[in-house]
This record gives C-alpha cells, structure tokens and sequence, in this order.
C-alpha cells in the first residue's frame, strides 16, 4: 500500500525535543517519552499496550493464596544444600518497563538483608528457596516472613507462574522498541507498491526487490539510502 | 486418545497468544509509523501473518507427533 505525499510530509515532521530525556522517559514509564515528545496518540498506544500486557502478566502469576506480582522479582542466588540456584535472568526483559519493575530492586534488598517485604502481600518480592511446612494438605512452604518459597509458588500457580513471567518479559522487551522510537523517531517504511517493486528490480537493488515489510526491514541499497536520508532530515534532534 | 485430550487442553491455553499478538503488533507497528492509520493497517497485517506462522508451526508439529 503505498503512502500518500501528505502521509509522507506528515511523518517528517517529528519533533523529537531532547531524544535523551524522551528515551529515560520512555524506559521510566511506556509512552511517557512520547507524551514529552507531544506525540499522544502513540503515547497512548504504547502505555496501553505495554502496561496491559504486564499487568496482565502479573495477574496471571498471582492467587489469593500467593500473593500479587509473584512473577517478577529480582534474584541472583546461587546454589546450596537444598535448592538449586535462583538466577532471575527473565527480570533482566522485565526491566525494560522501567518504573513498574522496579519495586522487585526494593524488595530484593531487602530479602538480602534478611528483612521482610516493605509493602503488598509480598509484592514482588523473591520467594525463598527452603520453608518450613505449613498445615498437612497440600504443598505448603513458607519462610519465617511468611513468603511462600519459589517450589510452593510453582506447585500453586503451576503453569501460570510461566505465563506470567512471558508477558511481563514480552511487556518488557516491548518497551525496548518504544524507547528507541522516542529516541529516534518511526523507521519510516518505503512505498510498499508493486510498482516500485518493478522499479527495484530494473535499477538492480537486490534489497527492495521483495517488496512488503521485507523491502523496509532488510532492504540495502540506494532506496535505504534514500529513505534514511528523507527520515534524518525530518527529525528535528 | 490421549494424546488427542493433551492437544485440546493445549488449544485452550492457545488463547493466551492472542493479547501478545495484538500488543506485539500494535506495538511494532508504532515504531514504523507515525500516524495512527498505517500504524493500524501494518499492525493488522504482521497480526495476521503471525498467526499464519504460528498456524503452520502447529500443524507440522501436529502432524510429527501424531501417533495412530
């Protein structure tokens, strides 16, 4: 579908401000760095769709038994005698929501110091690796905080304790492509036509000869060349 | 049979795809475009050429661990 020359105009004209502050903005909250930039449709869209989908994430990994927001926490633990080792490295995608995540550093310094959680029912806080039993139904093993431990979390929330953590990774690896649009504006798309498709393959550009999403994602030579040229000079940085 | 139940339970849970395809989509489209138009338009179209992929990928996967 090729773009009409007003579409085209339109897009050049992106005012991108401090692309360093709209970027922190971004990592700090979705769609914050665009709302900064005066771009609130796409504001909108980004917080809509990131925070959707990590709270929807941390819905999935939480129960009434469990607690809220037991999906992502922050660990680095190595192995004992006990349990295997707790290296969190999902938090690492997680992160990338910025301001949302950020309660599991809160809570993890604080498990590290042998204290308890600071707020919620143990809100992202990191579930300990051995427990003493509680009760004689059920896998029940909580720590002396009354924190579940990560095997009761896996045994209770069973398969949602993995969905949760997808999304909220998703979520987070999302926020990654917004804060690069704020600090460097939309990766403006050639005309997608079949005849430009025609033009390609005449002038001998191997890179825009497949046309679609291929020709804007992959496409080398001088139609890139063209376009990085057309979208820098929009950018007003 | 058994393996026919596993695969129904798994379709269920097939469900959970659908909010990721429409974030995933709406959101890289977003950084394609600036309006919100084509944004919409190129978001529809990796949403359906994702389930298309997904589709193929579980058909063959279907189709390898079929036991009669």
């Amino acid at each position: 579908m090729a773009k009409s020359l007003e579409q085209v105009e339109a897009e050049k004209s992106v005012d991108l401000k401090d692309p360093a502050l709209a970027a922190f903005l971004a990592w700090l909250v979705p769609g914050l760095g665009h709302l900064y930039q005066g771009r609130t449709a796409k504001a909108a869209l980004f917080f809509v769709c990131i925070m959707g989908t990590f709270v929807y994430g941390l819905s999935l990994g939480s129960s009434d038994a469990m607690g809220w927001g037991r999906v992502v926490y922050c660990s680095w633990r190595g192995a004992n005698q006990w349990h295997a080792s707790d290296k969190r490295l999902q938090y690492l995608c997680q992160v990338g929501v910025g301001l949302p995540a950020l309660p599991a550093v809160v809570q993890a310094l604080r498990a590290r110091d042998g204290k308890g959680p600071l707020f919620g029912n143990g809100f992202m806080y990191p579930p300990p690796l051995t427990g003493h039993r509680q009760g004689t139904d059920g896998f029940n093993y909580f720590d002396e905080h009354g924190q579940p431990t990560l095997d009761t979390l896996h045994y209770h929330l069973a398969r949602f304790f993995e969905l949760g953590t997808v999304f909220t990774m998703v979520a987070g690896l999302l926020n990654i492509l917004a804060i690069y649009d704020a600090w460097d504006g939309p990766v403006f798309l050639e005309t997608t036509g079949k005849d430009d498709d025609k033009d390609d393959d005449k002038d001998g550009d191997k890179g825009g000869d497949k046309g679609g999403d291929k020709g804007g994602d992959k496409g080398g030579g001088e139609k890139q060349d063209d376009q990085s040229e057309a979208s820098s000079d929009a950018k007003t940085v | 049979m058994d393996n026919l139940l596993l695969g129904v339970v798994g379709i269920n849970d097939m469900w959970y795809t659908l909010p990721l395809i429409v974030a995933v989509s709406l959101v890289y489209s977003a950084t394609r475009h600036e309006e919100v138009n084509p944004i919409l338009v190129h978001a529809l179209r990796i949403g359906v050429w994702v389930l298309g992929f997904m589709g193929v990928i579980f058909a063959v996967l279907m189709l390898i661990s079929w036991q009669a």
